[in-house]
Parts: structure tokens; C-alpha cells; sequence
């Protein structure tokens, strides 16, 4: 059996589908930020296989972007959460709960 | 040696996204090497580099406007009258939000450095993201941009509804991103670049067989910008950082982040996809009318009045997709004027909302309004005018932003789309004609009637809130010039 582009972006969306659906269901928010990373790295999987499908380096050149966005995105949200725990230790989502929506 | 090829640079036109880093990296620098810095000048440099960014814009605009829009490094970055307008509006906001910032620092006892520099860093993200000309940039821009609103609206560091706001808006933007990234990743997939001009080029050029991964990319850009710019039903987030965050930032959010993220989408929806209009024209239709009578509905059911507020900005984001959904030069000058408009109403309004929410930033409800009439005119005044230009009344500068995208959708024949958010319209103005009773017609509360004069004015917001005012009220008298520099300001792509 020969593994085509196709298998690779289908394998990418799963993965995808995987971390939206536990970004919104997930409690903690540790999950939440992998389930983030899990997202992110679906597309990057998206880009190289597209990429090497079109033989063009554009699409490997733009995970170098999104992995330095990503390790970005993670630092902030940690800070974030240790902002928040250090107010309310244990929290979970559940728990910010304080504003009306 | 092996001589790489490096792309033609053109460095004036980069000058604002210079200054805006290099002030925002210049100012951390110095302020975290000397002790103790003096509390006007963080503020004082924001200022100038804003008012810089400002000055650099005009010769950058007869640049443009005399020798035709451009591109440069190597056609990842946009030189056209849209960068340049929405280069200006950002700037314009930065110095503005500078100018409340530091009251409001002062006020409640917090550091005062960071806000300053997140600001510019953040502007400096909007301005990239307003002149990308390739997906990948228009992304880095977001993020930017985004990564540096998430530690804004987590600033007020003895409130936790400031942190709560913080994590909703960062949980949320990062899922929008993912499916910004996503959505880029596929265009790429159908289209083989992820430049604009090529991107267009390929579509004009070819005609896809299959167009289904095109589709997809299309939807997943469309649900990625559609929660930056909180439209409805990605909107959820809005009212509780607008509740949550320092109100100072919320007039960055308000103002800047929809600002750039309006010019990215015109530019990529219209500009760069604009030969697909018929497959993405009529759901940006439906999210236009969803967030117009969303948000004035549910803005009506609000007791606080950022949280009104919050949801009158979905609206305003509703008003504004009516012009990208007409997909054509004329709705996007008209979307451009609205923005020029918006950013002075939303500023306008959020530093009256910054002087009144007083010590701890708390006193938003309705109630705190009470009167405010008799104990502060002229602040009442300054409110009235930019409420009523919200909500679109004659001779202010809202009517005429609404009446330029409702006129770009009827002339599109999108009847039914115009006649709905005819309708939101006249829901949104009652939300702000409660406040406006409650400023006037209500007695104020038994302690603030016994003398108390209100809340002091400082200096920075009654500038900020005077210039909005001259503003609104000069854009609504002689709409002619800023008409004019929006159909200048219409995006162009131009292939290398």
C-alpha cells in the first residue's frame, strides 16, 4: 500500500479535530494549552505534506514561523496561569467564573 | 563565497513597524537597566514615537499616491494607501492610549513601564499584519500583535477579573489562530503559494477542478479573522476582557486590534480572494447581520456599561462586514472610513469609561451614571456626542461610516443584508439611549449628590476625549476628505 499526501492531511485534520475538541471540553488548562499545541502542530503537518506535495520549500519554511509563534503563545499562557494560581490555587477553568459570560 | 541572493529592501517604507519595535525593545531596555525611571518619561516616549510613526505616514502616503502602491521584501510586505491609513489609525491610538494610560497607572498603584512597552510592540504586530502581502506574515503579524493584547488584559495585577479576562482571550485567540493556520495552510495546499499576488494570479489563471481544499481554507480563514474581529457567534469572549481588562487596553482592543484586523481581512478576502467572492460573500453576509442584531440586542440587556459597550463594538464589527461582504472597491473605502471613524468613537469612549471607572476601576454599572449630567457637563456632553456617533445619528461621523457600508451592500444588492442591520441600528440606539437617560434624566445617588463633584479629569483624557469629539463631529460636518482618503486607501496587489 502506498501512503499518499492525502493519508498525511487526513491523519492532520484528525489530529486537529483532537485538540479543538479537548480545548473545548478540557478542564484543566495545562490540557488545554497541549491540546493548543496539538492544533498547531496539525497544521504543520498541513504545510510539510502540502509542501513536499508541491515541491515547493514554502510550506516547510513556515513550521519554523509557527513552532517559534507556538513556544511564544506557551509562554504567555503559563504566565497567565501562574498569575491566576498564585491568587486561587488548584483553579480550573471551571473556576474563572468571576465575569458575567 | 556563495552570494546570496537578499530581496530589494525599501526602507522608508518600513519605518513605522521600526519605530514601533525599536521604541518598544529601546524603552524595555533602559527601563529595566536603570532603577528608577521617571514616571512621565515611559509616557512620554510613547508618545513621541507614536506622533513619529504619524509624521513618517504622510510622506509615505504622497509616496504612494504619486508613484502607485508597491511591494518589497521580496513581495511579503504591502506598500499601498491601505498600510498607510491603518499604519496612521494604529499610531493615532497608541499615543492616545498612552495619554490615559498614565493616570490611570497612577490611580491604581500599578508598575508602570510594561503597558508602554506591550503597546508599541503590539502596534508594531497591527502594522505588520495591516501591510502583510503574503499569509505567513499576515499570521506572524496576528500573533504579534494578539500575544502582546493577552499580557494587556492581564495587566491590572490586583483585580482577578483581569487575569480571568486574560486566560477567556488567550484560550480563545489561540484556538482562533490554530484556525487561522489552518485555513492559511490549505490555501497554500490549493493554490501553491502563500503570497497574495500569486495566490490571485493562480486563481485568475487557473480554474480548479476540485476547489474543496480551497473551500475549506477559505472557511477556516474566514472563522480565524471572524473571532479577532468578535463577530457573531465567535464573539464570546468580547464582553468579559472588555469587562475584565484595564479600561485603557480595552481602548487598544477596541480600537487598534479591529483596526488591523479589518485591514487584513479586506485584503486578504477582497484583494487577494476576490475571484471566489460568490462562495465567500454570503456567509460573511450572514455573520455581518448575526453580530449587528446580536450585539444590540444583548447590549441592551446589559447593567455595565463596558460590557454594553462590548457588545455594541460586535455590532460595529457587524457594520463593517457589510462592506467586505459587497466585495468591491467601493465597500472597501467604506469600510476603511467606518474604521478611520470607529477608532475615534471607541477611544473617545473608553477614556470617558476610564475617567469614570474611579479608584479600582470598578464603578461601570449604569447606576455610577446617575446624574452625571449636573456633577460633570462637559464629561457628559463629550459622552453624549460619542454615543449618539455611535449609534449613527446626522452630522456625527457614525452616520457617515454607517451610511457608506449600508450604501456598498444596497449597491451590491444585498437588500435583505442592509435592511437587517437598518434594523440592529435602531436596536443598538436605544442601548445608548439608556445610558444617556440615565446621565441626564436620573437623579445621582443620595452620597454623590451631597457635594461630590464626580471624577477628576486628567489632562491626557480630556485631550484624548476632546480630540475624538473635534473629530467625530468634523467627520460627520465635511465627510468629503476622509471619503476621499478611503477610496485612496482601497488595497491594490502588485505582483513582483
Amino acid at each position: 500500500m502506498v501512503v499518499t499526501t492525502t493519508w498525511y492531511l487526513v491523519l492532520a485534520a484528525v489530529l486537529f479535530s483532537m485538540g479543538s475538541v479537548g480545548l473545548l471540553t478540557r478542564r484543566n488548562p495545562l490540557v488545554m494549552f497541549m491540546c493548543v499545541e496539538l492544533m498547531l502542530n496539525a497544521v504543520n503537518l498541513t504545510f510539510v505534506s502540502l509542501g513536499a506535495d508541491l515541491g515547493d520549500l514554502g510550506g516547510q519554511l513556515s513550521v519554523f514561523f509557527v513552532l517559534v509563534v507556538a513556544a511564544a503563545e506557551v509562554v504567555v499562557g503559563l504566565a497567565v496561569i501562574v498569575a491566576i494560581m498564585r491568587r486561587r490555587p488548584g483553579a480550573t477553568a471551571d473556576d474563572l467564573s468571576v465575569l458575567g459570560g | 563565497m556563495l552570494a546570496v541572493a537578499t530581496p530589494e529592501v525599501l526602507w522608508w517604507a518600513l519605518l513605522p513597524v521600526l519605530f514601533l519595535s525599536v521604541g518598544g525593545l529601546l524603552l524595555l531596555t533602559v527601563a529595566s537597566l536603570v532603577r528608577r525611571l521617571p514616571d512621565w518619561l515611559p509616557q512620554a516616549w510613547t508618545v513621541v514615537t507614536g506622533l513619529a510613526v504619524l509624521v513618517a505616514c504622510v510622506p509615505m502616503w504622497c509616496e504612494v499616491r504619486d508613484e502607485g502602491p508597491r511591494t518589497t521584501l521580496a513581495g511579503s510586505v504591502a506598500v499601498d494607501g491601505s498600510t498607510v491609513l491603518v499604519t496612521a489609525v494604529l499610531a493615532a491610538v497608541v499615543v492616545a492610549v498612552a495619554l490615559l494610560a498614565r493616570p490611570y497607572l497612577r490611580r491604581e498603584d500599578l508598575p508602570g513601564v510594561e503597558v508602554y512597552v506591550l503597546l508599541m510592540l503590539s502596534a508594531a504586530g497591527g502594522v505588520v499584519m495591516a501591510s502583510a502581502d503574503d499569509l505567513i506574515v499576515l499570521f506572524l503579524g496576528l500573533e504579534i500583535l494578539s500575544i502582546a493584547v493577552y499580557v494587556l488584559a492581564a495587566l491590572h495585577l490586583r483585580r482577578i477579573e483581569s487575569q480571568e479576562g486574560a486566560m477567556k482571550y488567550f484560550v480563545l485567540g489561540a484556538f482562533a489562530s490554530a484556525f487561522l493556520l489552518y485555513g492559511m495552510a490549505l490555501v497554500y495546499g490549493a493554490t501553491g503559494s502563500t503570497r497574495l499576488a500569486l495566490v490571485a494570479e493562480h486563481l485568475s489563471a487557473t480554474v480548479l477542478v476540485d476547489d474543496s481544499m480551497l473551500l475549506a481554507g477559505i472557511a477556516l480563514l474566514l472563522v480565524g479573522l471572524a473571532f479577532k474581529v468578535a463577530a457573531v457567534p465567535f464573539h464570546a469572549w468580547t464582553p468579559d476582557v472588555y469587562q475584565g481588562s484595564p479600561t485603557p487596553v480595552v481602548a487598544w482592543m477596541a480600537a487598534g486590534v479591529k483596526a488591523a484586523g479589518f485591514a487584513a481581512m479586506v485584503r486578504v478576502l477582497v484583494t487577494s480572494l476576490g475571484t471566489h467572492a460568490s462562495d465567500w460573500a454570503p456567509p460573511v453576509g450572514v455573520l455581518a447581520v448575526a453580530s449587528v442584531l446580536v450585539g444590540a440586542v444583548v447590549a441592551v440587556l446589559q447593567t455595565d456599561v463596558r460590557r454594553m459597550l462590548a457588545y455594541s463594538s460586535v455590532a460595529h464589527a457587524g457594520f463593517l462586514l457589510l462592506g467586505v461582504q459587497a466585495a468591491d472597491a467601493d465597500g472597501t473605502a467604506a469600510v476603511y472610513a467606518y474604521l478611520v471613524v470607529y477608532a475615534l468613537l471607541a477611544t473617545g469612549s473608553f477614556a470617558v469609561l476610564t475617567v469614570m471607572g474611579g479608584d479600582g476601576d470598578a464603578a461601570h454599572h449604569l447606576d455610577d451614571y446617575r446624574g452625571l449630567a449636573r456633577r460633570r457637563p462637559v464629561l457628559a456632553g463629550a459622552f453624549t456626542l460619542l454615543l449618539l456617533g455611535q449609534a449613527g445619528v446626522p452630522f456625527t461621523g457614525g452616520f457617515v461610516a454607517k451610511l457608506g457600508v449600508l450604501a456598498a451592500a444596497v449597491a451590491d444588492r444585498g437588500y435583505w443584508v442592509a435592511g437587517l442591520a437598518m434594523l440592529g441600528a435602531a436596536a443598538a440606539a436605544f442601548v445608548y439611549l439608556r445610558i444617556l437617560v440615565s446621565m441626564y434624566l436620573e437623579d445621582p445617588d443620595a452620597e454623590a449628590a451631597d457635594g461630590s463633584t464626580g471624577p477628576a479629569v486628567p489632562l491626557g483624557a480630556r485631550v484624548v476625549i476632546g480630540v475624538a469629539c473635534a473629530g467625530v463631529l468634523f467627520v460627520g460636518l465635511v465627510p468629503g476628505p476622509l471619503l476621499d482618503l478611503a477610496r485612496d486607501a482601497v488595497p491594490v496587489l502588485v505582483g513582483s
